[in-house]
């Protein structure tokens, strides 16, 4: 039993290390900020919600898992608190989105 | 293997500093900083449970909440002015 939530536990972490990767190269790669907000949620919601899943197992029933909880639901609320008032603020700043027709005019 | 996972959060840290650098408009940088924060929040709980010491968690803890915050206080000193001026396309657009 031990050893099935020790594996759990690092298929768990190493799940969120890639979506954290992803989110990365995406907020490199991607061509405009509306779209860069999309790598950034990855990162907020997938990546810290596997890697924090992975310390809850590490941690065991004890106080640790309790913070790690309480860091959880702090994330899970300010983050799309933030990316949502950046995406109102860009669109106040008349930040124009790229589309393909931008182009072509 | 923490040392694994440490090693992906601090090259994600880098790429998201990177981008920072790199961003053509205030917002850019805005989004990296606080993609920066939240990388840095789980590398702060993972090195925690590397060293075995869980009280690094409550530094985890505290960071959330003043990431969130340094965000939000970004945007409300130059949230619209300031970025909309650095973009080369609303300058030639409307200027």
């Amino acid at each position: 039993m031990e050893t099935v939530i020790y594996i759990l536990s690092w298929i768990f972490l190493l799940g969120g290390a890639i979506f954290l990767l992803v989110g990365a190269i995406g907020i490199l790669r991607f061509p405009d900020f509306y779209t860069r907000l999309h790598a950034v949620s990855v990162c907020d919601t997938m990546g810290a919600g596997l890697v924090l899943a992975g310390l809850m197992l590490q941690g065991g029933f004890s106080l640790v898992t309790v913070k790690l909880l309480l860091i959880f639901y702090f994330m899970i609320f300010t983050g799309p608190t933030a990316v949502h008032a950046l995406a109102q603020a860009a669109l106040q700043g008349k930040l124009k989105p790229v589309v393909d027709e931008h182009e072509q005019q | 293997m923490f040392i694994a996972i440490s090693a992906v959060i601090l090259v994600a840290i880098a790429i998201g500093l990177l981008r920072a650098f790199l961003g053509p408009t205030l917002y850019d940088r805005v989004l990296a900083a606080n993609m920066s924060g939240t990388l840095t929040v789980l590398m702060v709980a993972v090195l925690g449970f590397m060293t075995g010491r869980p009280e690094f968690l409550d530094i985890a803890l505290v960071y959330v909440l003043i990431s969130f915050v340094s965000t939000i206080a970004v945007l409300r000193v130059c949230g619209t002015g300031c970025g909309a001026s650095r973009d080369p396309e609303a300058d030639s657009g409307e200027g």
